[in-house]
């Protein structure tokens, strides 16, 4: 929609040049869908030419300004890296929009993070691969922060006034590891009510990341993974849990007792919270059991998955 | 600054915040349309560079320097581009606002993007169709068939306004020419943030000083005729409690006041400077509530007698209480008993265009208002009555209405546009946002039905007992109808000595209801086709033989209120009974489907079951619906028909050539059909109850016949043939077997100064009655809630159905939008009275991926009542849906929903309480 406020917009990457009543335009498909009454100038980060997407051995660094259509493409680059099998959490996250391939033309992987819903499938994809954000501030410097940090709750992030995401670095570790996708929507193809993603590090930690259901990202580390960060990664990150790394049922339960309390967990009319809360668990135990078991019983769900009490 | 649009240079600037869709429709890009506005329903998808967006969310100066396609660009001269001409030939349209969004989103697919159509069209909403037209269009499936008598009754020729949907050319309400309003100013209005409130000041001054705004609207300047939004050929059948701009404030986004200025942005410039001093009041949301003693009262100011209101102070706009025989008796003397309380919800229409009108006076000082309307006659009428204007003095026009569903049967933007025009002499116009039709204009009635039934073993009903409270919101726009008419063919659809209804419509602090698709009906048929299917369960009794068995026969009496069946209402047709077998027929069918593929078996989680629900209506609205048409001989040896229904995509453009092409011995492609315009017609009651067809296609009908006999006297005088030798035949009329050209016949009775034009009138009266039956298979994931609807069947009762390509997509249509609100549509209230689902992304309604292709069957009956034995089929389709889901959830999984809508957090919390409390058990 016509944002009416605007007297103008700026060419600019600079977050020096940010004043009270500016925001940063990547794609523009958030600002421009809900509009505003207060925003009076827009800064237009996307004509600095960042380079979408760059891949090295040490991992993939995004442009805060990479849109989600290039995003897509990530896994047919030349030249890859072929044990980078979590590479296939790009289009299983790409497809978790609600929004169409049309958006992803124009909608920007650091904009989808930064508006911070619980269901923004940029941070379910970056902070399951401990992606970490490289954050430029008014004073000219810079800061690393990870990408499920970033994201502290609905719509909420822990980025400063005027502070510009510039990038996220998926480290190569992460990217080597064996991932499992799960998600569930109140309908078709809809907004996602509970999203969970499991990796399976090579140095044989589990790490489960919860986005979708909880207010912002939750990550428990199992084993190894709660020991030390991977190469590139800034922190340990989420809830650790380092002498178990192989849990079982009843230990995945207990922890994701121990990491969600039932506040956190999301509350709007993508799903109610005591439906998010269950499937968090299922699609958590499902995980364990795709990653550790390498498969699916054919039997149902053994009892006892379910968090006790209501 | 300049870019390329549809290969013109245009060089004018974008304002900095303005988006692309804005700025193409300034520039003369009227295709490009606004459903939403907020980049959820892809009717505004243009090209740029080649590559599809939203231009709702594109911001127009990043377009400098680069190439814009739109619709208007994609054919090649007069050449449409392929996949525009597979939307002709599957007709994948009806109002048409989505398809210039399909088509642009369309012509970029590749085969892969076709072969998943739910992923790459879920950016594309379409709220008429249901999706199949549209499935057959982009995969080049045509639908057209061939036309064996040139478009009549039975064929289904193509709409007429087809090419210019499919090319962007579609007229819509505010798809208008700037020349034709000089000097128009745009309105934005300032909406209330309390529930219950009096504005108590509003200080002007800083709105008026700002740049553009030219005047400022408040309750001062508010006439003190009392109204109602609703639209009805009786305005005394809803209460008068809404006046143009009040002081009080009933509901949160009521108007408080509005501005006027020379664009939209300095409007809502002004509508943020204006500074109001409010009173806040208690207020009530729940219905049940409102009922108590004691509870604020929503119109409590009002005199009931004048307002017509039953009980301000009690928040009652209307009750009714009736008994039939001997409830209490035909309970005690069941076998089984169901008791149960049934809630429906709050469900918008979501009509792809807004609401909006634009008004002006014309050189003698008459004041024109084009709006989106269902109703163009009755809109003028509640203007003079509001205004105090002669009816001649004004003049309501409807252009191709972007989707109704009942929504656009009010009068909700008209009013407040021609207090501004009548006060500044200067066209204005007020287009609602997605938000403001969200939350600000009207919703169907939610239900609370309690109900008792009960039935002997042998399987017959005893009693039927139900006890309805409905929420009306803040005003009573169509309050009592949609009561009266819910407890209405709900109740009649089934033989029972003991009936018994009590009904209240209640006023709440919440946005107002009003009419919605089925009126009423598919609020109580959810209650009412649920407690069949428990009674069924109960008796362990197939649910379809226990309806077999107890619903009306032909010619047995319809009740429900009333000791007497309606006076007026007779079976012109019955042929429920074979759509109850038709259902049947085809659920077997599809369980044996699946049987053989060997996909029975969908593992251990899921649970599969049947459902199935009955409804009926009656095929036009009581009390009189009134239309007139004339059809007049033109000079080409066309025809053309006049009319007052308006189209919104329900097809009755169409179904009026075909009547007039049957009774003319013509086809349907000579003639053409004007509507829904007051200077065009005498009147015409609306385009609500599903009326199109059987009440002014009837008017049609009669004019067209009438016409066919003054053409046919006129060339026999013309040849010397005797009358009884003249026959009328496609282009001309046969005199004892000499062809007297039709042309011919219009130049010899111009030269008479006669000219060869009849009128058709119809009343309404007397009616019939009409069925859907619905049918579904569902498998239900016990662990998520996951609902999959594994088959979709609905068989019809239309009578002779004219155009069996459009009635198909009418129940196609009907079904999705019923499936979105047995599903998850609900416009959430948050406890302060606002709406919390205010933009489209909480409001989720179907999308391409969440609707399954249904099973469509009709019944073979001609109508004895309704034009050429033709009965109504347009909101109907959508009353069994919602209960013949639950009823299919029921099967599956042992467990009964009361509560709509069924999303699958629902689906799932309800299935582990019943296991836990069978656990306790």
């Amino acid at each position: 929609m016509d944002m009416n406020t605007i007297e103008a917009v700026v060419p600019t990457t600079d977050p020096a040049q940010w004043r009270a009543g500016d925001a940063w335009l990547a794609g523009g498909t958030v600002l421009f869908s809900y509009g505003s009454v207060s925003i009076r100038r827009l800064l237009d980060l996307t004509t600095a030419g960042w380079l979408a997407i760059s891949s090295t051995p040490d991992g993939v660094d995004l442009a805060a300004s990479c849109t989600v259509a290039e995003l897509y493409e990530l896994p047919t680059h030349a030249g890859l890296p072929n044990n980078w099998p979590a590479l296939e959490l790009v289009r299983q996250c790409c497809e978790a929009f609600v929004a169409s391939f049309k958006i992803w033309n124009v909608s920007t992987v650091g904009g989808n993070i930064c508006t911070a819903l619980p269901a923004g499938p940029m941070t379910s994809f970056c902070s399951a691969l401990d992606g970490v954000a490289t954050v430029m501030t008014p004073a000219g410097g810079q800061r690393q922060v990870p990408v499920a940090d970033l994201v502290v709750g609905d719509a909420s992030t822990s980025l400063a006034a005027g502070e510009l995401l510039r990038s996220i670095h998926l480290p190569a570790a992460a990217l080597r590891a064996t991932t499992a996708f799960r998600r569930l929507s109140l309908s078709n193809l809809g907004r996602s009510g509970v999203l969970l993603i499991g990796r399976l590090g090579d140095e044989g930690g589990l790490v489960i990341t919860v986005t979708a259901s909880t207010k912002h990202p939750v990550q428990l580390r199992f084993g190894a993974a709660a020991v030390q960060p991977l190469p590139g990664a800034a922190v340990v990150h989420g809830h650790l849990f380092p002498q178990n790394p192989r849990p079982d049922a009843a230990a995945l339960r207990r922890a994701l007792d121990e990491a969600i309390p039932g506040t956190l967990y999301h509350d709007d009319v993508h799903g109610d919270p005591l439906w998010r809360r269950d499937m968090t668990y299922r699609l958590a135990e499902e995980i364990r059991i795709e990653l550790l078991q390498s498969h699916l019983p054919d039997a149902p769900l053994a009892d006892g998955y379910l968090p006790e009490g209501n | 600054m300049a870019m390329d649009i549809n290969g013109t240079h245009h060089g004018n600037e974008p304002r900095p915040g303005q988006c692309l869709r804005t700025f193409l429709r300034e520039e003369g890009a009227l295709g490009v349309k606004k459903g939403c506005d907020g980049g959820d329903c892809g009717a505004c998808t243009v090209h740029v560079n080649g590559t599809p967006i939203h231009s709702c969310l594109y911001p127009a100066v990043r377009a400098q320097g680069k190439s814009i396609t739109t619709v208007e660009g994609l054919a090649d001269g007069g050449t449409l581009h392929p996949v525009q001409e597979q939307f002709l030939a599957a007709q994948g349209f009806q109002c048409g606002f989505c398809t210039a969004g399909m088509l642009m989103t369309a012509v970029t697919f590749d085969q892969k993007q076709k072969e998943n159509l739910p992923r790459n069209l879920k950016g594309n909403l379409c709220r008429c169709t249901g999706y199949r037209a549209i499935e057959d269009a982009v995969l080049g499936v045509s639908t057209e068939t061939e036309q064996s008598c040139g478009g009549h009754v039975g064929d289904s020729p193509g709409a007429p306004a087809g090419r210019a949907v499919v090319t962007g050319a579609a007229r819509y309400t505010l798809d208008v020419d700037p020349a034709d309003y000089p000097g128009l100013l745009h309105m934005k209005l300032l909406r209330s943030p309390h529930a219950h409130a009096k504005v108590l000041s509003i200080d002007t001054t800083a709105a008026l000083a700002l740049p553009g705004v030219r005047a400022v609207f408040t309750h001062h300047d508010s006439p003190a005729q009392l109204f109602s939004t609703a639209q009805h050929e009786l305005f005394t059948d809803d209460p008068d409690d809404t006046l143009v701009l009040d002081s009080i404030m009933r509901y949160v986004g009521q108007r408080v006041a509005a501005v006027v200025a020379d664009s939209v942005h300095e409007a809502e410039a002004g509508v943020r400077a204006l500074v109001v001093n409010y009173e806040e009041r208690n207020a009530v949301f729940d219905p049940q509530e409102a009922l108590r003693p004691g509870a604020a009262a929503v119109h409590g100011d009002k005199d009931a007698k004048a307002s017509r209101i039953g009980d301000p102070v009690r928040n009652i706009v209307a009750e009714l209480h009736t008994e039939l025989g001997d409830v209490a008796a035909g309970l005690a003397g069941a076998d089984v008993l169901h008791e149960e309380i049934y809630t429906t919800q709050r469900v918008q229409h979501t009509a792809l265009e807004t609401h909006a009108a634009i008004g002006t006076l014309d050189a003698g000082g008459r004041l024109h208002v084009r709006s989106s309307t269902q109703t163009p006659f009755l809109t003028r009428r509640a203007l003079c009555r509001v205004f105090g204007l002669p009816e001649e003095d004004v003049r309501v026009v409807a252009g191709r209405v972007g989707g109704g569903f009942g929504g656009k049967q009010e009068m909700l933007t008209e009013d407040i546009v021609a207090l501004a025009v009548l006060a500044l002499r200067r066209p204005v116009q007020l287009e609602y946002t997605r938000t403001e039709q969200l939350t600000a204009s009207t919703t169907r009635h939610p239900f609370t039905i309690k109900i008792a039934a009960g039935a002997r073993n042998d399987g017959t009903l005893t009693a039927l007992a139900v006890d309805v409270v409905t929420n009306t919101g803040a005003y009573g726009n169509h309050a009592p109808g949609v009561m009266f008419h819910g407890c209405g063919e709900s109740l009649a659809l089934y033989q029972c000595p003991n009936k018994k209804i009590d009904a209240r419509a209640v006023y709440t602090h919440t946005l107002p209801s009003g009419a919605f698709r089925g009126y009423g009906l598919s609020q109580m048929f959810f209650a009412v086709e649920s407690a069949m299917d428990e009674l069924a369960v109960a008796l362990g009794m197939d649910p379809l033989e226990f309806r077999r068995r107890n619903m009306v026969r032909d010619g047995t009496p319809m009740l429900s209120a009333s000791e007497e069946p309606q006076a007026d209402v007779h079976y012109g047709s019955y042929g429920l009974d074979e759509c109850v077998e038709l259902v049947a027929d085809a659920l077997a069918r599809g369980e044996q489907r699946y049987a053989e593929a060997g996909q029975n078996d969908l593992g251990p989680d899921w649970a599969v079951g049947t459902g199935t629900a009955l409804c009926m209506i009656d095929t036009v609205p009581p009390r009189g619906h009134f239309a007139h048409s004339a059809v007049e001989l033109l000079a080409d040896g066309s025809f053309e028909v006049r009319v007052g229904t308006a189209e919104f995509g329900n097809g009755t453009t169409t179904v009026h050539a075909q009547i007039a092409a049957t009774a003319l011995n013509s086809r349907a492609d000579f003639v053409s059909v004007r509507q829904s315009d007051t200077d065009l017609t005498e009147h015409d009651t609306g385009a609500f109850g599903s009326t199109g067809t059987v009440v002014a296609g009837k008017a049609t009908l009669l004019a067209a016949e009438e016409l066919a006999v003054q053409i046919t006297k006129a060339a026999a005088a013309m040849s010397g043939t005797a009358a009884a030798d003249c026959t009328l035949v496609p282009d001309g009329v046969d005199c004892g077997g000499t062809l007297l050209p039709l042309t011919r016949v219009f130049s010899l009775a111009a030269s008479n100064k006669q000219r060869l034009c009849a009128d058709g009138r119809w009343g309404g009266t007397p009616r019939s009655v009409a069925f859907n039956v619905q049918g579904f298979r569902v498998a239900v994931n016990t662990g998520t809630g996951e609902l999959r609807i594994l088959q979709s069947v609905q068989a019809a009762d239309a009578g002779v159905v004219v155009n069996p390509r459009q009635c198909r997509g009418q129940i196609e249509g009907g079904i999705a939008q019923a499936l979105g609100a047995a599903l998850y549509e609900e416009v959430l209230i948050r406890p302060d009275g606002s709406v919390a689902s205010d933009i489209l992304r909480q409001y989720h309604i179907p999308t391409f991926a969440d609707v399954p292709r249904s099973e469509v069957y009709f019944a073979r009956t001609h109508d004895t009542v309704g034009p050429l034995g033709a009965k109504s089929m347009s909101e109907s389709p959508f009353n069994p849906v919602a209960p013949a889901l639950a009823n299919a959830i029921r099967n599956a999984t042992g467990v009964r929903f009361t509560s709509l809508p069924l999303a699958r957090d629902v689906i799932y919390l309800g299935l582990k309480a019943a296991r836990e409390s069978q656990g306790v058990e």
